[in-house]
């Protein structure tokens, strides 16, 4: 079967947008887009996880779980490999950015829990994608996700300096405005 | 069942985990961040209770503050002087002079002085009884007395008798917790070891406030009048201390007809005069407000401790230096 990387990465960003039509990664979606500096900051650390996860896990199912029987240790396994990276990503961001570390703060480490790259990881295992295919894939799925939260992130620093109702301010509009932008999401439904 | 099935797994995930562990102890050897040992160095002098009483959000951020944005050495109420002082060595700043505020009770209305409006039947919580006509004792200042304070409360300062509120002054470390969970604003913070405190914020005539509590302040001015010093002024019907006047002798104490103005009247000090030392030249007795002190001019002069307040005045104005207070 020959996959269609492009159909992959375009079906990935955006008609299986991972918030806005799978909602999954709906936390830190919500917890670090109130300024367009952090959101982009959170979506690279993102990107940078999803994508190497993609790679990594795909050795660990084919060359490690499947050879010897051990399938069933998918999830551990993944987490394992998710965990570490998160880790890993935490200390350069440390290094290179400390306002971006304190920016983002405890949503960092918890992408290892994050639903959204554990579950383009089994994602990949499933519809059985070549190791290019889920490396695209996961990097697609990533870029959604920060696509989603950038422009997010935008429409929440707007909301700020709106003249809302006292019982919608916080995060009643935001929680309305995210379904209105899951709404729009749903028009790129028929784009493949 | 396969013991290999067993081990295999445990094995593949051990591998695992050991060769990503030993990839991450690499990665922080090269990306390591030198943090600022004196960061720690701070937070060890801190309490660590965490309470937010200095304006950070727990020790932690205060001793990165200290040391990153040289925020004051000062700010922690918990560990004082000695704190301030620890970090100050540290940082190599000066401490400067920080006085130590206490959480002070401004009412005296407890079940046996103050009126009860209403039976209240719910949760036994302040901010609860507060939301039902602002509580049921009469007086709309008083300390309801249900322990909100005292539950919050790190240090075990606070105390609940009778409906009312008390603060061990030696326990209390001026964090001000209690102050802000307080519905009736009944706690304030003050200086530690005030001679006289006016525990009553009712700014009513009189007789409102006597209709409600016997212990309320009414106003009455008597404290004002008596006040040889001018240090007390009448505002709102309240009388208002002025600090820099007071010099602690406690007549607004003794002549308070409802008890509204407190202060322990056992602790008056009263002045001795060395009868050795003393020449006899009158200065004292021209200071005193009191008339306590009695002897014409080059003799010794004596005082009578009934009249004497301890206000001092007197050992100030003393050339030979031979009057103390006891």
């Amino acid at each position: 079967m020959k996959e269609n990387l492009w159909l992959i990465l375009l079906g990935s960003i955006l008609v299986n947008n991972f918030v806005m039509s799978k909602f999954y990664g709906t936390c830190p979606f919500l917890g670090v887009s109130k300024k367009v500096s952090t959101a982009v900051g959170m979506g690279v650390a993102v990107t940078f996880v999803m994508g190497v996860a993609s790679l990594v896990t795909y050795f660990v199912q084919y060359y490690i779980l499947e050879p010897f029987d051990l399938a069933y240790l998918q999830t551990i396994a993944f987490i394992l490999v998710i965990a570490v990276l998160v880790q890993l990503v935490e200390m350069v961001i440390n290094k290179t950015s400390p306002s971006l570390y304190k920016a983002l703060g405890v949503y960092l480490p918890l992408i290892t829990t994050n639903c959204a790259v554990l579950g383009v990881t089994i994602l990949n295992i499933t519809e059985s994608y070549s190791l290019l295919g889920s490396v695209v894939n996961g990097v697609g799925s990533a870029l959604g996700f920060m696509l989603a939260i950038v422009l997010f992130a935008g429409v929440r620093e707007r909301l700020e300096n709106s003249n809302i109702p006292a019982c919608f301010k916080g995060y009643p509009s935001t929680l309305i405005a995210a379904g209105l932008m899951s709404i729009a999401f749903l028009g790129f439904q028929g784009l493949i | 069942m396969n013991i290999l099935e067993m081990l295999l797994p445990a094995g593949v995930l051990g591998g695992m985990g050991v060769l990503f562990g030993a990839g991450l102890a690499f990665a922080s050897k090269k990306l390591a961040v030198p943090v600022d040992e004196r960061v720690e160095k701070v937070r060890e002098c801190l309490p660590g209770a965490g309470c937010g009483a200095c304006g950070y959000t727990g020790c932690d951020s205060y001793a990165a503050a200290v040391v990153s944005e040289g925020a004051p050495v000062n700010c922690c109420p918990v560990g004082g002087e000695k704190a301030a002082q620890a970090i100050a060595a540290i940082m190599g700043v000066e401490a400067g002079q920080s006085t130590r505020m206490v959480a002070t009770v401004l009412c005296q209305g407890d079940s046996d002085h103050c009126k009860i409006k209403y039976n209240y039947e719910g949760l036994m919580e302040c901010r609860a009884m507060f939301l039902t006509s602002g509580g049921d004792k009469a007086c709309k200042y008083a300390c309801l007395g249900l322990g909100s304070c005292a539950r919050v409360c790190e240090f075990g300062a606070i105390a609940i008798h009778d409906r009312l509120v008390s603060v061990d002054p030696d326990k209390c470390r001026g964090c001000g917790k209690c102050i802000e969970v307080c519905p009736k604003s009944v706690l304030r913070l003050e200086p530690y070891g005030l001679l006289s405190i006016l525990r009553c914020r009712a700014v009513e005539k009189g007789k409102a406030v006597r209709d409600a509590c016997q212990k309320g302040c009414i106003g009455c001015g008597k404290c004002a009048r008596n006040c040889k010093f001018g240090a007390i002024t009448m505002e709102n019907n309240l009388p208002v201390v002025d600090m820099e006047k007071c010099v602690g002798c406690l007549e607004c104490v003794r002549n308070c007809p409802t008890g509204a103005m407190t202060g322990d009247l056992t602790k008056r000090k009263h002045a001795v005069i060395d009868q050795d030392k003393c020449v006899g030249c009158t200065l004292c007795d021209r200071q005193c407000k009191f008339e306590a002190i009695t002897g014409a001019l080059k003799e010794k002069h004596a005082i009578d401790p009934e009249k004497c307040v301890g206000c001092g005045q007197c050992a100030t104005k003393c050339p030979r230096k031979c009057i103390t207070l006891e």
